[in-house]
């Protein structure tokens, strides 16, 4: 994990808070579950066990779920918060 | 009841709260959330439709000073004359243009009794735009290429060495973007006209620009640094909001130049980040940014600190300031009465608990 992922001031309401940069961004509950795996340390590259975390919450959640997730980390790594050499794996 | 015992009498400069904001409403209010029973601020300022002349909750009394321009001598003089008025302890300059003049002036001020915390001329000099890359080649500090000009010749000179497109700063305010020589002379001629010289071509560089507020202890320590990043800009690029947040490595490059130059007094930083850890400083300003009032939100009141150690105090040990503490500038209209502008601009002077006893006694009767 990151220590930019682990510095990230978090709410419940999804709202977030880079205190390094002073950037804020938002995420819906599916992102939220996401972040606190990846910050528990689930691997960036283990969007398997991200989207399986994902849906013991939202049992209902598409069959496309892995997608999602391995594009919400792509937008992680965009923004400097997952490392770069962490590569996707499903 | 001697100096020591009574209670404090604190003088700010520079309440010239416009869209291009002096730094002297915001210490003023730094100074009042941390106020001491029976302590008085008093500000100082040069024009009669200074905003900050008008607010009636930031300080006792307001007193118009002569311009530095007039030179020492009146300059004094109106001190002086303040002085006898309302006896003055400490005084707090905040603007750029006015601090050759206090730190020239601090020995006749410290034997009226009147503290000072400034830097010394040498050090002043050592921070100018034109010492900066000097100095950030002695200190480690990155800055960029930089260079003097005193004339339209030095443009076609130096214009090979820093290339286009470059920056034009006076030696005070101000930075005009020129994309060609032709720009720059037409830059030169207007920082030349606004401000004198020296001229400073500085190359452009590119990153996010971050600010850091402290103040040098004159023995080589940075007491109480904030990192601020700007969230929103006016058109002349002044922060109107903005939210602090943790850096280290410019706190480093902070204290590393109070280090080099054994600073004495407040200091702004404003870098441009070009990278995780990697900085170029553009700037040091040798007095509060407008922004300090934002440190002091965040837990470090630092024109507290600046009249602890003007007294010959020690100031008392600094938090670690908040993060993630925002700022967020308001522009309101101030509505007043004709008799307090005709006071300032006929007597120099407005004493604000006299001044709404008196606008309450001529208030209109109402009818019912």
């Amino acid at each position: 994990m990151s220590s930019r992922l682990a510095d990230l001031a978090i709410s419940d309401t999804g709202f977030i808070f880079d205190p390094g940069t002073g950037a804020t961004f938002n995420v819906n509950a599916t992102g939220l579950i996401a972040l606190a795996a990846l910050r528990e340390g689930v691997d960036a590259s283990d969007t398997g066990t991200l989207a399986a975390r994902v849906r013991e919450r939202f049992p209902a959640a598409p069959p496309d779920l892995g997608e999602h997730v391995s594009d919400f980390v792509r937008t992680l790594r965009q923004m400097g918060l997952v490392a770069a050499s962490e590569r996707t794996r499903s | 009841m001697n100096a020591s015992a009574r209670p404090l009498t604190i003088a700010v400069t520079g309440l010239n709260a416009t869209d291009n904001p002096g730094p002297g409403v915001p210490v003023l209010r730094s100074l009042r959330d941390g106020a001491r029973p029976g302590e008085r601020r008093i500000g100082l300022t040069y024009d009669a439709l200074d905003p900050g002349v008008y607010a009636r909750d930031l300080a006792d009394r307001v007193f118009l000073l002569t311009y530095p321009s007039a030179g020492a001598h009146a300059f004094l003089d109106r001190l002086t004359s303040i002085h006898e008025r309302a006896p003055l302890d400490v005084i707090i300059p905040t603007l750029d243009a006015e601090l050759p003049l206090f730190i020239a002036l601090e020995p006749q001020l410290r034997a009226m009794g009147i503290a000072l915390f400034v830097p010394t001329a040498q050090q002043l000099e050592l921070r100018g735009k034109a010492q900066l890359a000097a100095l950030g080649r002695a200190a480690g500090i990155d800055v960029p290429e930089t260079a003097v000009v005193a004339s339209v010749e030095d443009i076609a000179r130096v214009d090979g060495k820093v290339r286009y497109p470059l920056y034009v700063k006076g030696p005070y305010y101000g930075a005009t973007l020129a994309t060609c020589r032709e720009e720059a002379i037409a830059a030169y001629y207007r920082a030349l006209a606004a401000w004198g010289g020296p001229v400073i071509l500085q190359a452009r560089v590119r990153g996010e620009e971050v600010n850091l507020v402290g103040v040098g202890d004159g023995k080589g320590g940075l007491l109480g640094p904030v990192v601020m990043k700007k969230l929103a800009l006016t058109d002349k690029g002044k922060g109107w909001a903005g939210v602090t947040i943790r850096h280290e490595a410019l706190v480093d490059v902070a204290a590393r130049f109070a280090a080099a130059t054994r600073w004495r007094g407040p200091l702004e930083v404003e870098a441009l980040r070009a990278g995780p850890t990697q900085y170029h400083v553009i700037e040091i300003n040798p007095r509060f940014p407008a922004w300090v009032h934002l440190a002091t939100g965040a837990g470090v009141d630092l024109p507290r600190v600046v009249v602890d150690l003007a007294r010959g105090e020690t100031p008392a040990a600094l938090p670690p300031y908040e993060v993630g503490k925002l700022f967020v500038r308001i522009s309101l209209d101030q509505v007043i009465d004709m008799r307090d502008f005709e006071r300032i601009v006929t007597t120099g002077e407005i004493a604000h608990a006299a001044t709404i006893s008196a606008s309450l006694r001529v208030r209109p009767e109402t009818t019912s």
